[in-house]
């Protein structure tokens, strides 16, 4: 039998029909759904008259526009203020409601970020197809699965039919060989990736991520890099099952129980790349070079170690990217050559489907325990990913760490990672933000985002600018 | 869906890369449930120079007189000249929504990203790539000529207008035949039952875990 990647098997696995032109039937194990992308499927459902396929594989929360105070939440969706958000989030209620999907609404302990819950609750697991109306589904292949974000006609296609039309990616390997230095994360390591395979470096292809690091790496951890798979242009990002997988994913609500669960275990063993596999790319990078990374532009791939300086559009030779480089020193109110750490901040935001996750708010509480927020800073936010994050970082005293460093304590959602609800940035406010996206606009008109990890989310917010979390303390 | 076969419109060049969806359509205005309506909101940000609201009247709103969409001369454009990474970022399929709602059917890049492209065939927009070489050319057509317009048939696989001639473009054939006939993939899908069951028959005794009911 031919040599197969993780990706062909999932693939092959899940191959329902291919047609004659070559455009494949692939079958959908899990569908989540969230309230931006999903109303428009369902009323395409019901003007068709149409029933979902099986009901049993879709599970819902609403996360993108709830509110994130403890006094907006408190009454339910009677208080959220802002009267759109309500109309989305109630409309997903009715929508479960009535098509009998299971639903964890905002007060439910169990809502929170959709690929928090997934993983959380053993609703996504190894080997399967996961798919979502958000682009950052590939979360869920840090489990050993296929998981790729889609568009609402997709998430209408998924309701009826439990599967997708679809034409098979190409194979790409990203290696992280060596060990990380001390104070180096998950995130560092994919904003790295990003750095050298750039935004697009990925497109067509389903990315791999092995070596050492990651077989190192927790499955938290593992959820970071395979989240921004996207920021590289891959649908698609994904780890190898391993021993680490299996107890992370063992015990959950939704996970098998007694002979299933054995039966699951020994298929599972499978889920990796053979020894000899072809890749149609692989990109090496040593895991002991990399750097806390920060964002000083418009797009992810616009990363540096965190003691660069930022780039002179009059160095580069490529026309079209020196003017995306002057383009984005401008909308950032940079300049050629100005060091990283000279950048100084308004806001710090620690959340978002990347970096809400209860180690990710262990990293943070760690650096900011005894200290106090900049007084230059006009705001610091953590969000906790789920109500179980927060009902667990609470039960460790973490909230207390928070707010006493003077940070707010939020409920959890997406928040201003894309600013839908009420927290965001003003114009031209620098943020540093454990988020995925540093796009123009992303988290408020004319706010700056600068992406980084938790640690150093933490640290710029006691100092007010960006500072090399591994010497902070020192 | 509206099917695509010929499109013959006023070209508008946007010349910048990895043009993300959250560019082509700002987050407050995906709080729509509905599909329409989008179109007076497409490139919000660059397009005026204030912050957009959900249901504001748009027509009373400053404009930014220097986007490219606003420039008389690629008023009614129908087709977008685009540079790399065309669509890049978030899945919303409010993206193809907005161009189809303002009048931009066509959207000819060196290359897209993978979700945005797929999503424009859900919605009989044709997103065309072609080589840098082409794109450079098309670009310089639109600044030579105003009002520079293109004819894009989808069935012969053909741009004509440029000055350079005719250029041949190729499309995946399954997409290319349900935009052509606009056809409903979920229909198309349906017709495919019994192997849907065949495979959920297969599947429950090889991995029963997958189906708790």
């Amino acid at each position: 039998m031919a040599s197969k990647t993780l990706y062909d098997k999932l693939w092959d696995a899940h191959l329902v029909k291919q047609q004659d032109d070559g455009s494949c039937l692939i079958y959908i194990d899990r569908h989540l759904l969230h309230e931006v992308t999903s109303p428009q499927a369902f009323e395409g459902l019901r003007i068709a008259g149409r029933k979902p396929w099986r009901i049993d594989t879709n599970l819902a929360t609403p996360d993108h526009n709830v509110p994130t105070t403890f006094n907006e939440r408190a009454i339910g969706v009677d208080g959220i203020e802002d009267p759109v958000s309500k109309i989305q989030v109630v409309t997903l209620g009715d929508n479960c409601d009535e098509f009998g999907i299971t639903e964890f609404k905002m007060q439910d302990e169990r809502q929170g970020i959709v690929h928090v819950v997934g993983p959380e609750q053993g609703a996504t697991l190894p080997g399967m197809t996961v798919v979502c109306g958000d682009s950052h589904t590939a979360t869920h292949g840090a489990m050993g699965a296929l998981a790729h974000g889609i568009g609402t006609s997709e998430v209408e296609h998924v309701l009826a039919t439990q599967c997708l039309i679809q034409k098979k990616s190409q194979n790409m390997l990203v290696r992280v060989d060596g060990d990380l230095g001390e104070g180096i994360t998950s995130k560092d390591v994919v904003l790295a990736i990003i750095g050298v395979i750039g935004t697009a470096g990925g497109t067509g292809y389903a990315i791999e991520f092995g070596g050492k690091v990651f077989e190192d790496m927790t499955m938290e951890g593992r959820m970071t890099v395979c989240n921004m798979a996207i920021e590289a242009g891959a649908r698609v990002g994904m780890v190898a099952v391993d021993q680490t997988t299996i107890d992370y994913v063992e015990g959950r609500p939704f996970s098998p129980k007694g002979e299933n669960w054995d039966l699951a275990v020994a298929a599972w063993q499978d889920l990796h790349s053979d020894a000899d596999a072809e890749f149609d790319h692989v990109v090496v990078l040593d895991g002991a070079a990399i750097a806390p990374q920060v964002t000083w532009g418009t797009s992810p791939e616009m990363v540096l170690p965190v003691f660069a300086n930022v780039p002179n559009p009059a160095k580069e030779k490529d026309d079209v990217k020196a003017s995306g480089i002057t383009r984005a020193l401008e909308y950032m109110g940079l300049v050629a050559d100005q060091a990283i750490t000279d950048i100084h901040l308004d806001r710090v935001f620690i959340g978002s489907c990347t970096n809400s996750r209860i180690e990710d708010l262990r990293a943070a509480a760690a650096v900011v325990e005894g200290h106090q927020v900049a007084k230059t800073l006009k705001q610091a936010l953590v969000v906790p990913g789920s109500g179980l994050v927060k009902a667990q970082a609470e039960a460790e005293g973490l909230h207390t760490i928070f707010t006493d460093a003077g940070l707010e304590w939020r409920e959890p959602g997406c928040s201003m990672c894309l600013a839908m609800n009420a927290d965001k940035l003003g114009a031209g406010e620098h943020c540093a933000s454990t988020s995925n996206r540093n796009f123009e606009g992303r988290q408020g008109f004319g706010g700056r985002t600068h992406l980084v990890s938790p640690a150093m989310a933490a640290a710029a917010a006691i100092a007010g600018h960006f500072v090399d979390v591994r010497t902070f303390n020192l | 869906m509206q099917a695509f076969t010929q499109l013959t419109g006023i070209t508008a060049p946007l010349d910048r890369a990895n043009v993300d969806t959250d560019m082509i359509i700002p987050k407050q205005f995906l709080k729509s449930i509905k599909r329409s309506g989008f179109g007076p909101n497409l490139f919000d940000e660059l397009r005026y120079l204030d912050e957009g609201q959900p249901d504001q009247d748009s027509s009373k709103r400053p404009i930014n007189p220097n986007f490219v969409l606003n420039f008389p001369r690629y008023k009614g454009a129908k087709i977008l000249l685009a540079r790399d990474n065309f669509g890049c970022g978030s899945s919303r399929e409010h993206a193809p929504w907005a161009l189809l709602d303002f009048g931009i059917s066509c959207i000819i890049a060196p290359s897209f990203a993978d979700i945005f492209y797929n999503n424009c065939f859900k919605n009989g927009v044709l997103p065309i790539t072609l080589l840098n070489e082409q794109i450079d050319q098309l670009f310089a057509d639109t600044q030579a000529t105003s009002g520079f317009e293109l004819t894009v048939d989808l069935k012969d696989g053909v741009i004509s207008g440029s000055s350079a001639g005719d250029i041949a473009f190729s499309i995946d054939s399954f997409r290319r035949h349900c935009l052509l006939n606009g056809l409903d993939d979920i229909g198309l899908t349906l017709e495919q039952t019994s192997s849907i069951q065949r495979y959920e028959q297969k599947r429950r005794q090889q991995a029963p875990w997958l189906f708790a009911d």
